[in-house]
C-alpha cells in the first residue's frame, strides 16, 4: 500500500460529505497528492479500491489536473509564474536566476533531489508579481535576495531533517 | 472613498469569528431569517443591482430567480473562487482575511434559493486561503450559523469547502461544476443552464465570491446606502487588483464607475519612473487592451465596454514602453493554449495554432502572411465554442494586434523586436 491509514481516513471521510462519492475523487487526489508529492497509477488504483469507483476514473480525472506532477519530484517543488503580470516584473529573469542557482534547467531537478523547477501559469499572486509557490507556500515581491534566503532556509530545514 | 468589502482587511484578527462578530457580522442572517422569505432576499438583491463581480456582470438577483421554485431537486449553491484569470487576486484576499463574510454571503444566498447543500470551489494551489475558509466554516457550523435548523428557524445548510487541481477552465461555472461532480473539468452547453440543471442535474447557482461578499452588507445597510455607490447601471463598490508596470501594484476597493486614471495614477502612482504608459488591460487577460489615451474610462460595466473593452474580473494589468507587444501577445496565448480543457476543436486547435504563430514570430521565424493568418484563426474560434475560454484568447489577441501592428510587422521583417522586452529582477 502507498497510501496511508490517515490519507485513506481523510478520503472516506470527504466522500460522505457529498450527495455523490464521485465529487470526492478531487479531494481524493488531493489527499495523495499531500501524501506521497505526486501521482501515479498505482496510487490511482488504491485510491480506486478506496472510493469504490472505476480506476479510469480517477486516472482520467488526474489526467487532467496539472497541479499534482504525474512522476516523483524534489522534496520542495518551486513552481515560477511565467504569466503576464509576473512577466512584467521579471518573472523571466526570475527562472533564469533560479536555473543558475541550483544549476538546473525547467523540468529538472537537483541532483540530491532537494528542489524540482518548473515554471507555471497565473496563481493568483498578481499583484505581489514576481511570485513563485514551493510546495504549499506563496512566496511574493521576489528579488534576488530574497530567492536566495528562502533557497538557504529550505536547505537549512532540510538538512535538520536529515535530508 | 469608502472601504465597505475590505473595511477591516487590515484587521490581521478579522478572519476569526470573535473578531467579526465585534464588528457587526452575522447581523444580516438572523435578520434574514426573521425578517424574509426567500422571494424578500431576491427582490432585494434585486433591487441593490448587484452584478456578478467574476467577470460577466449578471445581475445576481436576477440568476436566483432563474431557480425553479417548485422543482421537487434538491438545489444548489456554488461559491466559485477558482480564481485565475490572469491579473485577478482579490477574491483570495477576502478569503484570508474576512472569510465569514463570504460565509454568510453564502448562506444568504443559499437560503434565498433554498438550496440545503452550498460548496465553495477553491482553487487548489490556494492552501493558505482555502484553510482560511475551513477554519471559518468550523467556526460557523460551532456557533450555530451552518448546520441544521440555523438559529432555530428550522433551516438547515450544509457547505463544504471543495479544492481544484491546476485548471483555469474551472473557473468557468459549467466546467465548475463537472469538476465537482468529479470529472474533467468541460464546460457543459447551455441551455439548460445551470439554475435549471446543474449540479447533479439539480439547480444550481453559482456565484463569485466578491459577489457573495457584498450580500450581508446590502442586507445590513439597505438597497439605498449600496445604490450610493458606483452608478445607476454599474451600484455598488468593486475590488480591483492592479498589477504589472505600476509603482504601487495591489487589491483597491473603489466604487464602480472611478476613473482608471484614478487607480493607475493615484493609488498605483503610475508607472516607474522614466517608463512611459503603453497600455492598459482592463479586466483581466481576456479583455481587449485600452491606450493610453482611454485613461479616463470610467470603470463600470458599460463605460469600459463602450471603450471597446470589458471590466471583467477588475484585473488591471498595467504595460509600459519596456514591453515588446509580440511577447505580450505570446505571453496570453500560451496561457490560453495551456488552459484550454480540449472539449471544442476551435479552441483546442485554434490556440495550438495561435501560440505557434505567435511563438515563432517572437523567435524571429515568422514569415510575411502570419499576421492575418493569426487573425484569421481568431475568426475562426470567436463564437464557436461552448464556453467563453476561445473568445477569450482571440479578444486580446486580436486587440494587440490591432494596435500594435507595427511591432508584429517589423518582427517578421527584421527577425527581432522593435521593442526588446527586458524587466530585471531585482
Amino acid at each position: 500500500m502507498i497510501l496511508s491509514g490517515d490519507t485513506i481516513r481523510q478520503i472516506k471521510a470527504r466522500m460522505d460529505r457529498y450527495p455523490t462519492r464521485r465529487s470526492a475523487i478531487l479531494p481524493a487526489l488531493t489527499a495523495a497528492y499531500r501524501q506521497v508529492g505526486h501521482l501515479n497509477p498505482a496510487i490511482y488504483r488504491e485510491i480506486a479500491r478506496v472510493m469504490d469507483v472505476p480506476y479510469i476514473e480517477i486516472a482520467e480525472a488526474a489526467s487532467f489536473y496539472t497541479m499534482f506532477p504525474k512522476h516523483e519530484v524534489g522534496r520542495y517543488l518551486i513552481q515560477v509564474c511565467h504569466n503576464i503580470s509576473c512577466s512584467l516584473r521579471g518573472a523571466d529573469n526570475l527562472i533564469a536566476y533560479i536555473e543558475s542557482k541550483l544549476g538546473i534547467a525547467l523540468g529538472e531537478t537537483t541532483s540530491d533531489k532537494l528542489f524540482t523547477l518548473i515554471s507555471v501559469e497565473c496563481l493568483g499572486g498578481c499583484s505581489a508579481a514576481p511570485m513563485m509557490q514551493i510546495n504549499d507556500t506563496y512566496y511574493e515581491n521576489l528579488t534576488r535576495a530574497r530567492v536566495d534566503e528562502i533557497i538557504a532556509q529550505l536547505r537549512t530545514e532540510a538538512g535538520q531533517d536529515g535530508g | 472613498m469608502e472601504k465597505v468589502l475590505f473595511a477591516h482587511v487590515d484587521n490581521p484578527q478579522q478572519h476569526r469569528i470573535e473578531t467579526y462578530l465585534a464588528a457587526g457580522g452575522y447581523q444580516a442572517l438572523p435578520k434574514i431569517l426573521r425578517e424574509y422569505k426567500p422571494d424578500d432576499v431576491i427582490d432585494l438583491i434585486k433591487k441593490s443591482g448587484l452584478r456578478g463581480r467574476g467577470g460577466a456582470g449578471f445581475p445576481a438577483g436576477m440568476k436566483w430567480s432563474f431557480v425553479p421554485k417548485t422543482s421537487p431537486k434538491p438545489k444548489y449553491l456554488c461559491c466559485n473562487a477558482d480564481e485565475s484569470e490572469p491579473g485577478t487576486c482579490k477574491d483570495r484576499v477576502l478569503m484570508e482575511s474576512d472569510p465569514h463574510l463570504v460565509v454568510e454571503g453564502i448562506i444568504i444566498a443559499a437560503y434565498a434559493i433554498q438550496a440545503h447543500q452550498a460548496f465553495i470551489y477553491i482553487r487548489g494551489e490556494f492552501v493558505f486561503p482555502a484553510a482560511r475558509m475551513e477554519q471559518a466554516v468550523e467556526e460557523a457550523y460551532a456557533r450555530g450559523y451552518l448546520g441544521k435548523n440555523i438559529l432555530g428557524s428550522g433551516y438547515d445548510l450544509d457547505l463544504v469547502v471543495h479544492t481544484g487541481g491546476g485548471a483555469y477552465i474551472c473557473g468557468e461555472e459549467t466546467a465548475l461544476l463537472s469538476s465537482l461532480e468529479g470529472d474533467r473539468g468541460l464546460s457543459r452547453i447551455r441551455p439548460p443552464f445551470p439554475a435549471i440543471e446543474g449540479l447533479y442535474g439539480c439547480p444550481t447557482v453559482v456565484n463569485n465570491v466578491e459577489t457573495l461578499a457584498n450580500v450581508p452588507l446590502i442586507v445590513n445597510r439597505g438597497v439605498d446606502w449600496f445604490r450610493s455607490h458606483g452608478t445607476e447601471k454599474s451600484p455598488g463598490t468593486k475590488i480591483f487588483s492592479l498589477s504589472g508596470n505600476i509603482k504601487r501594484p495591489g487589491n483597491y476597493e473603489v466604487d464602480l464607475g472611478t476613473p482608471l486614471s484614478y487607480i493607475i495614477n493615484e493609488l498605483g502612482g503610475g508607472v516607474p519612473d522614466g517608463r512611459t504608459l503603453k497600455a492598459i488591460i482592463p479586466g483581466g487577460s481576456s479583455t481587449p487592451l485600452l491606450l493610453p489615451h482611454q485613461i479616463d474610462t470610467p470603470l463600470d460595466f458599460e463605460s469600459v465596454a463602450q471603450a471597446g473593452s470589458m471590466l471583467g474580473s477588475g484585473a488591471i494589468i498595467v504595460i509600459d514602453d519596456g514591453a515588446c507587444m509580440v511577447w505580450t501577445a505570446m505571453k496570453l496565448i500560451n496561457f490560453y493554449q495551456h488552459e484550454s480543457c480540449g472539449k471544442c476543436t476551435p479552441c483546442r486547435e485554434g490556440t495550438a495554432w495561435l501560440k505557434q504563430l505567435i511563438n515563432r514570430i517572437e523567435d524571429g521565424n515568422g514569415r510575411p502572411g502570419d499576421i492575418d493568418l493569426i487573425l484569421d484563426i481568431c475568426g475562426n474560434i470567436m463564437g464557436r465554442t461552448i464556453c467563453p475560454l476561445g473568445d477569450a484568447a482571440v479578444m486580446p489577441t486580436e486587440s494587440i494586434i490591432k494596435l500594435f501592428r507595427n511591432e508584429f510587422e517589423y518582427h517578421i521583417e527584421h527577425k527581432t523586436c522593435l521593442v526588446k522586452t527586458s524587466y530585471p529582477l531585482a
